[in-house]
C-alpha cells in the first residue's frame, strides 16, 4: 500500500474545510488550506511517484468493492502507470501554481471560500479520473469535474451571462456524457466488467470480425464523450463561453486539465481504439478540423480570452489528432507542454486583466511592454512556444504530432503546418495588440503582486524548457513508437510555417497597422463569417435549441405534460384521494373495532393457511 | 454431574450483549431513586454508555458463533445483524429522548430504563432460536415499549396510545402464543430447527392442516407487531399519541426485530409448507403497501403521516418475505437498517421541531424551517428522499434490492405494484418538501429554537447511515448476504 | 398407539365433555329442583351481614393497586423458591448462585420499590 488515496483525499479535505468552516475564516486561513492541501497532494504524487521505481506494471489499489450487482463488480480502484503519472505531475503541479496565482488574482473578489472550495473540490475530481482504474470511477471524477466546471464558469452568478455559460457547459457536455454511459453500459455486455485490466486483454484478443462491430461502436461513443469534455466538432461550443469564469479558471479547468481529459481517455482507451480502426480515422480528422476551424476563429478575435479559448480548442484538436493517428504518446507530450503554455497564456491574460481593472479587449490596450514588462516577457516565452519555434516545448510536442500525421497521411500533415501558422499569427497578434504601439485605453495598469507572478515565472520556464522532457519516451512501454523517424524537411517546413505566422502578424500589428483593418474589409464576407464563429451558435440556435424548446412547450408541456400526463396524474391523485377517505374509515380510533379487525384478519389468515391450504 | 450443569463459557459471552443490556437497565433503575433531579441526566450517559458496550459484546458473542443453552438461542450472523440493528435504535432513540424528557417532565430515570430492557428484549428476539425464548424475548420488548408509549402519563394522547397498544397487542400475543401451543402439540418441539426437521420429515409430519392452523396463529401475531395488513389497524393512533422519540423507536427496534422473528420462525421452521404462507404474505404485503401509502396521503398530522408510511414500508419488507429466498432475506434485512436510519431520523426532526408539549406536529407547521434553519431542513429532506427511494440513498437500495429479490422469484405483478406504490409514496413526502422550503415562514418556523445536542448527533448520524447505506451498501448487503443463510 | 393426531386428543375432548356436561348438570338441577323466593331480605347484597353505605364504586387510593401488585409479585417469587428447595441437593452450587442471581435481582427492585415512596403510607407526596 503506498496509500493513493491521499493524493485525491488531500484536496477534498480541503474542500471540506474551506467549504463548511471557510465562510468564518480569514483570507489567510483559506489560502493556507487551499494551496497547503493541493501542495501536499503534489508532494504524495511526487513520493508516490519516486518510490514506485520504473512503473513498468500499474501500481493499482482497491480500497473496497463499490458495487456488487450479478455479474458486474466495481472496485474503488486508484492505479499508477507512467500514463497517470504524467498526469498526475501535471494536474497537481500546474494546479498547485494556479491555486497560488489565485490567492492573489482573487483578493478582491466576494466569495472568496466558495471559489476555493470549488477548486480544490476540482483537484480531487480530476485526481479521482486520472488515477481510476475502471471506467465508472473514471466516470465519477468525470461528471464531478463537470459538475466543479459548471460551478466555477458560474462563479459571478449575478451576471446573467455568467449563469447562461454555465448552463451551456453543463449542457452540453451533458450530451457528450450520454456517449461515455451508453459506451460503459455496452462494455458492460460486452465484457462484463468495467475494470481497464479486464476490458483491455479481452479487447487484444478479440478475432477481428468481431471487433469490427461492437468495438467500433464503443470506441465511437467513447470519442462522443472526449469531444464534449474536450471541446471538439461538433460540441466545442461551450469553452469559448466558459471564459466568463475567473481567468484562473479558464487556465486551470478549460486550458490544462480539464478539458485535456477527453484526450487522456482516448489514450488511457487506447487498447480498444487500436483494435478499431474505422473510429481512428473519425478521431483523426475530427481533431484536424477542429484545430483547423478553431484557429481560423481565433484569427479574428478582439476579446483577449477568446482569441485563447479557441487557441484553446485548436490546440485540443492537435492533440486529438495525435491520439487519432495512433500517436498517443506525442498527444499525451502535447497535452503536457500545453498545459505548461496554455495556462500560461492564460495566467497572462488574466495579469493584463488585472492590471487593465478588468478590461478584455484587445482594442482598448496597446503599449503595455513598457507599463508591466514582467507580464510581457512571461507572455512572450509562451507565445514561443505555442507557436513551435525551437527549442522551446511547443516545437517538441507539436512536431511530434505533425510526423506522426505525416506518417498516416500527407494531407493531415499539410492542414496541420497551415494550422501553425494560423496559431503563430493569432497568438502574436494578441501579444502585439495588447503590448506593442499606443495605448489605445485610458487605464492605469499596474503590475500584479508576487503571488501572481510567481507563478507565471515558473510556468515560464517550463514552458521554454518543457520539451526537453522526455515524455514520449517515457510512454513507450504503454505506446509502441510509430514507425515515424524525424524528417529534417518536414520540420524545417513547420517551423517556417510559425515564423511566417509571427511575421505577418508583426507586419499587420505592427509595422503597418493599418492593413489588418483593410483587409478585413476586403474579405468582406468572409471575414464576417469568420468573425461570427460560423455562425455556428446560432445554427445550433437555430436548428436544435429553438425546435427543442418550442417543441417542449408545443407538444411535451401543452400537449403532453398538460393533457395526458396532468390529466392521468390528477385522475389517479382524484382516486387515491377517495381510497384514503375509504380507508380512514376504518380508522375509526374505537378500540373495540380495532379489535374486531384484527379478529377477522386472523380468521382470513386462518381460513387461508389452515384450511383451505393456501391459495395455490 | 453438577459441576456440569454450568453453561459453558462460550455459552454466557453467546448472550453477552443481553447480560450487558440488563446489568445497565437495571443500574439505571436503582440509581434513578438515588440521584437528585438535577443529576438525572446522566442516566441518559449510562444507557448510551451500556448500549456502546452492548454493541461492542454484539461483536465478542459474533466471535462465538453456534447454538448456547440447548439451542435455545443461536449466534449468526442473522442475529449479529439485528441485535446490533436494534442497539444501534437503542442509541439513536436515547439520543433523541434526552433532551425531550427533560422538556416535557424532568425525572427520567425509568424511561432510559425502559428503553433498555426493550432492547433487551429484541436483542432476544434476534438470536432466539427456539419458540419460547421468541415468545419472552417479544414480551420482554413489547411490555416495556407499551409503558414507554404511555411514558408522559398526565398526558391523554399518551395514555390513548399506551391502553390501545396493549390492549390489541396483548391479543394479538395470545394469537402467537396459542400458535405456539398448537405447533409444539402438532411437532413436539419448540425448537425452530427440530419443527423444520419434523415438518419435512414425510412420516413424521403432522397433517397440514394443524401445521396451518399454527402458522396462520403465529402470522397473525407477527403480523400485528410488524403492523401488516390486516394488523396493521393500532399503529397510526399509536404512533401518533406516543411521545415522538418513542415513535421513533418502536417504528424502528421493535419493528425490526418483529421481522428478525418472523423471517427465523418463516424461513426455517415453516420453511416446509412455504407453498401455503407464501400467497398469504404476498397478500399482506400488496394490502398493506396499499394502505399505508394510500392512508398516507390525507394526513396533515406529521406523526400520523410517519405512521402510516411505517406500515407502507413493512408492505415492501413483506415483499422480500413473500419472495421466499436468500436474497430475499438479505434485501429485508438491508432495508430494515436503513429504514431505522431514515425513520429515526425523520423522527428525530419531528422531536426536535414539535416542541414543548408536541404543540407543532402538522405538517404546515414546517412552513419555511428551510429558511429558518436550513441544516435542519437539509436532514431532514435527505431523511425524506431516502424514504421515496432516490438514489444516492439507503431507501433506494433498500428498494432495489427488495424489488430485485422479488423479480427474482417471479413475482412480477408484486414488483409492479411495489413499484407503483413507491411513485404514490414520493407525493406525501414531497409535500413535506414543498411545505419547508416553498412556503413562507409560519408562527412555528420563526419561534423554532436551536437544536439540542442529543439531537443533532442523532440527526447527524441517522444522515450519514442513510448516505453510508445509499453510496456504499456493499458495506451492509455483503454482511446480510452473508448472514441470510439461517440454521436450518 | 393412536394412528392419527385427532385420536390423541380423544381423551382430552372426552374430559372437555364430561366437565360441560356435570357443571351444565349442576345448573340444571338446581333450576330444576330450586325453589324461587323473592323477598328484600333475599335481594339484600349480604344477606344477614352489614348493610352496605353508600356506592361501591369509590376511588380508592392507588397505593392500594401497588400493595395488591407488590404483593402478588413477592408471592410468585417465594413460590418459585419451594421447587428449588426439592432439588436443591441435586442442582448444588449451580442452583445456589443462580438463585442468588434470581433473589438479588428481585432485592434491587424492591429497593427500587422503597425509595420510591411505595411503602410509604403518609400524605405528604413521596421524595424525588
Amino acid at each position: 500500500m503506498r496509500h493513493l488515496w491521499l493524493i485525491p483525499a488531500l484536496p477534498f479535505a480541503g474542500f471540506l474545510l474551506n467549504g463548511i468552516f471557510g465562510r468564518r475564516a480569514s483570507k489567510a486561513v483559506v489560502n493556507a488550506i487551499a494551496v497547503g492541501s493541493v501542495a501536499l497532494s503534489f508532494l504524495w504524487v511526487v513520493k508516490t511517484l519516486l518510490s514506485l521505481g520504473g512503473m513498468e506494471t500499474p501500481h493499482a489499489e482497491r480500497y473496497f468493492t463499490w458495487i456488487e450487482s450479478g455479474i458486474l463488480n466495481v472496485g474503488f480502484e486508484l492505479a499508477v502507470d507512467r500514463l497517470t503519472a504524467v498526469m498526475l505531475l501535471v494536474v497537481t503541479g500546474v494546479g498547485l501554481l494556479i491555486h497560488i496565482y489565485s490567492t492573489g488574482y482573487m483578493a478582491h473578489e466576494g466569495g472568496y471560500y466558495r471559489f476555493f472550495a470549488y477548486m480544490n473540490l476540482f483537484m480531487f475530481f480530476m485526481l479521482i479520473l486520472v488515477m481510476a482504474n475502471n471506467y465508472l470511477l473514471m466516470f465519477v471524477g468525470w461528471e464531478g469535474v463537470g459538475l466543479c466546471s459548471y460551478l466555477l464558469i458560474g462563479f459571478f452568478f449575478l451576471r446573467r451571462s455568467a449563469s447562461t455559460a454555465a448552463n451551456k457547459a453543463f449542457i452540453v457536455n451533458r450530451i457528450g456524457d450520454f456517449g461515455f454511459a451508453l459506451a460503459m453500459f455496452l462494455m458492460v455486455v460486452q465484457f462484463g466488467t468495467l475494470d481497464f485490466a479486464g476490458i483491455y486483454p479481452a479487447a487484444a484478443e478479440m478475432p477481428a470480425e468481431q471487433t469490427a462491430g461492437i468495438l467500433t461502436a464503443i470506441a465511437l461513443l467513447l470519442f462522443v464523450g472526449a469531444t464534449g469534455k474536450s471541446a471538439q466538432l461538433p460540441l466545442y461550443v461551450w469553452l469559448p463561453d466558459a471564459m466568463e469564469g475567473p481567468t484562473p479558471v479558464s487556465a486551470l479547468i478549460h486550458a490544462a486539465t480539464m478539458v485535456t481529459a477527453g484526450v487522456y481517455m482516448v489514450a488511457r482507451s487506447s487498447a480498444l481504439f487500436l483494435q478499431a480502426p474505422l473510429a481512428m480515422d473519425v478521431v483523426a480528422i475530427v481533431g484536424l478540423l477542429t484545430a483547423v476551424m478553431a484557429a481560423t476563429i481565433g484569427l479574428t478575435q478582439f476579446d483577449i480570452k477568446k482569441v485563447f479559448a479557441y487557441s484553446t480548442v485548436s490546440q485540443l484538436g492537435y492533440m486529438v489528432l495525435a491520439v487519432g493517428v495512433g500517436a498517443f504518446g506525442a498527444g499525451i507530450f502535447h497535452l503536457m507542454t500545453h498545459a505548461f503554455f496554455k495556462a500560461l497564456l492564460f495566467l497572462g491574460a488574466g495579469s493584463v486583466i488585472h492590471a487593465l481593472s478588468g478590461e478584455q479587449d484587445l482594442r482598448a490596450m496597446g503599449g503595455l511592454r513598457k507599463k508591466i514588462p514582467l507580464t510581457f516577457a512571461t507572455l512572450l516565452c509562451a507565445a514561443v512556444a505555442i507557436a513551435g519555434v525551437p527549442p522551446f516545448s511547443g516545437f517538441f510536442s507539436k512536431d511530434e504530432i505533425l510526423l506522426a500525421a505525416h506518417h498516416h497521411a500527407p494531407w493531415m500533415y499539410w492542414v496541420g503546418v497551415i494550422t501553425a501558422a494560423m496559431t503563430a499569427f493569432y497568438v502574436f497578434r494578441a501579444i502585439f495588440m495588447a503590448f506593442f504601439g499606443d495605448s489605445r485605453g485610458h487605464h492605469h495598469p499596474h503590475e500584479s503582486p508576487p503571488s501572481m507572478i510567481l507563478p507565471l515565472a515558473v510556468l515560464a520556464l517550463l514552458s521554454l524548457a518543457g520539451g526537453f522532457i522526455p515524455v514520449p519516451r517515457f510512454l513507450e512501454p504503454l505506446f509502441p513508437a510509430e514507425g515515424a523517424h524525424h524528417d529534417f524537411a518536414l520540420v524545417a517546413v513547420s517551423v517556417g510555417a510559425g515564423l511566417l505566422g509571427i511575421g505577418l502578424a508583426w507586419l499587420f500589428y505592427v509595422s503597418k497597422p493599418g492593413l489588418a483593418d483593410s483587409a478585413a474589409a476586403r474579405l468582406g464576407a468572409l471575414y464576417r463569417l469568420v468573425y461570427n464563429k460560423y455562425f455556428v451558435d446560432e445554427i445550433y440556435d437555430a436548428t436544435v435549441v429553438r425546435p427543442l424548446i418550442g417543441g417542449s412547450r408545443a407538444v411535451l408541456w401543452r400537449g403532453v405534460d398538460a393533457g395526458v400526463i396532468d390529466g392521468a396524474v390528477n385522475g389517479i391523485a382524484q382516486r387515491s384521494r377517495d381510497l384514503g377517505i375509504l380507508l380512514r374509515m376504518f380508522q375509526s380510533g374505537n378500540i373495540r373495532s380495532y379489535a374486531a379487525w384484527v379478529l377477522l384478519g386472523s380468521v382470513f389468515v386462518l381460513a387461508v393457511l389452515g384450511v383451505m391450504g393456501g391459495l395455490r | 454431574m453438577p459441576a456440569s450443569l454450568f453453561p459453558p463459557y462460550e455459552d454466557l459471552l453467546r448472550i453477552l450483549p443481553e447480560i450487558v443490556l440488563t446489568i445497565a437497565g437495571t443500574l439505571v433503575m436503582v440509581l434513578e431513586p438515588a440521584l437528585r433531579p438535577e443529576r438525572k441526566r446522566l442516566l441518559g450517559g449510562i444507557a448510551i454508555a451500556g448500549l456502546l458496550v452492548a454493541l461492542w459484546g454484539t461483536a465478542v458473542a459474533n466471535l462465538f458463533r453456534g447454538p448456547a443453552f440447548h439451542q435455545m438461542v443461536v449466534v449468526d450472523g442473522f442475529a449479529t445483524f439485528f441485535r446490533a440493528l436494534v442497539i444501534v435504535v437503542g442509541i439513536l432513540a436515547v439520543l433523541c429522548s434526552i433532551h425531550y424528557l427533560q422538556r416535557e417532565r424532568p425525572d427520567s430515570g425509568e424511561y432510559y430504563a425502559l428503553v433498555l430492557f426493550s432492547v433487551v428484549g429484541q436483542s432476544v428476539m434476534a438470536a432466539a432460536n427456539e419458540l419460547i425464548m421468541i415468545f419472552i424475548g417479544l414480551e420482554i420488548s413489547s411490555i416495556a415499549t407499551y409503558v414507554l408509549a404511555g411514558y408522559l402519563r398526565d398526558d391523554r394522547r399518551n395514555n390513548e396510545s399506551a391502553i390501545k397498544y396493549f390492549l390489541l397487542g396483548s391479543f394479538a400475543t395470545a394469537f402467537l402464543l396459542y400458535g405456539i401451543a398448537w405447533i409444539y402439540g402438532a411437532a413436539g418441539t419448540t425448537n425452530l430447527v427440530e419443527i423444520r426437521r419434523v415438518l419435512s420429515t414425510p412420516e413424521l409430519a403432522p397433517p397440514r392442516f394443524l401445521v396451518g392452523v399454527s402458522a396462520a396463529l403465529m402470522f397473525v401475531g407477527f403480523a400485528f407487531k410488524v403492523s401488516a395488513a390486516p394488523f396493521q389497524v393500532w399503529a397510526p393512533d399509536v404512533y401518533q399519541g406516543a411521545p415522538a422519540p418513542v415513535t421513533a423507536f418502536m417504528s424502528a427496534g421493535p419493528k425490526a426485530a418483529a421481522f428478525a422473528i418472523f423471517l427465523r420462525v418463516y424461513m426455517t421452521a415453516f420453511e416446509p409448507i412455504s407453498n401455503r404462507w407464501e400467497p398469504v404474505v404476498w397478500l399482506s404485503a400488496l394490502a398493506t403497501m396499499f394502505v399505508g401509502n394510500f392512508a398516507a396521503l390525507l394526513q396533515n398530522n406529521i406523526k400520523r403521516l410517519l405512521a402510516y408510511s411505517s406500515i407502507a414500508h413493512a408492505g415492501y419488507v413483506m415483499v422480500a418475505v413473500s419472495a421466499h429466498s436468500e436474497i430475499g432475506t438479505a434485501a429485508a434485512m438491508f432495508y430494515l437498517a436503513a429504514y431505522a436510519f431514515m425513520n429515526v431520523g425523520a423522527f428525530a426532526v419531528v422531536t426536535h421541531f414539535a416542541r414543548q408539549g408536541e404543540k407543532y406536529v402538522d405538517v404546515d407547521d414546517l412552513a419555511g424551517l428551510g429558511h429558518r434553519q436550513p441544516v435542519t431542513a437539509a436532514l431532514f429532506s435527505i431523511f425524506l428522499l431516502s424514504l421515496i427511494g432516490i438514489p444516492l440513498t439507503g431507501g433506494f437500495f433498500g428498494k432495489f434490492y427488495i424489488f430485485k429479490a422479488a423479480l427474482e422469484a417471479k413475482l412480477y405483478w408484486l414488483t409492479v405494484i411495489g413499484l407503483l406504490n413507491s411513485a404514490v409514496a414520493a407525493y406525501y413526502y414531497l409535500r413535506i418538501l414543498v411545505v419547508m422550503y416553498f412556503h413562507e415562514p409560519g408562527e412555528a418556523a420563526q419561534t423554532v429554537s436551536p437544536v439540542a445536542p442529543g439531537v443533532k448527533i442523532a440527526l447527524w448520524a441517522s444522515a450519514a447511515g442513510t448516505l453510508l447505506l445509499g453510496i456504499f451498501p456493499s458495506v451492509i448487503l455483503d454482511f446480510a448476504d452473508r448472514s441470510a443463510a439461517l440454521m436450518k | 398407539m393412536p394412528s392419527s393426531y385427532p385420536e390423541q386428543y380423544f381423551p382430552i375432548v372426552l374430559q372437555i365433555a364430561i366437565a360441560m356436561a356435570i357443571a351444565g348438570a349442576m345448573v340444571a338441577a338446581s333450576y330444576l329442583l330450586g325453589k324461587r323466593v323473592r323477598n328484600p331480605v333475599k335481594d339484600s347484597a349480604y344477606e344477614s351481614g352489614m348493610v352496605p353505605v353508600g356506592t361501591a364504586r369509590e376511588r380508592f387510593s392507588v397505593k392500594f393497586y401497588l400493595v395488591a401488585m407488590i404483593f402478588i409479585l413477592f408471592d410468585v417469587e417465594v413460590v418459585f423458591l419451594y421447587p428449588w428447595a426439592v432439588v436443591y441437593r441435586d442442582l448444588g452450587l449451580y442452583g445456589f448462585l443462580v438463585m442468588f442471581l434470581f433473589f438479588d435481582l428481585v432485592l434491587w427492585g424492591f429497593y427500587y420499590m422503597w425509595k420510591k415512596g411505595v411503602l410509604d403510607w403518609s400524605e405528604e407526596p413521596p421524595r424525588s
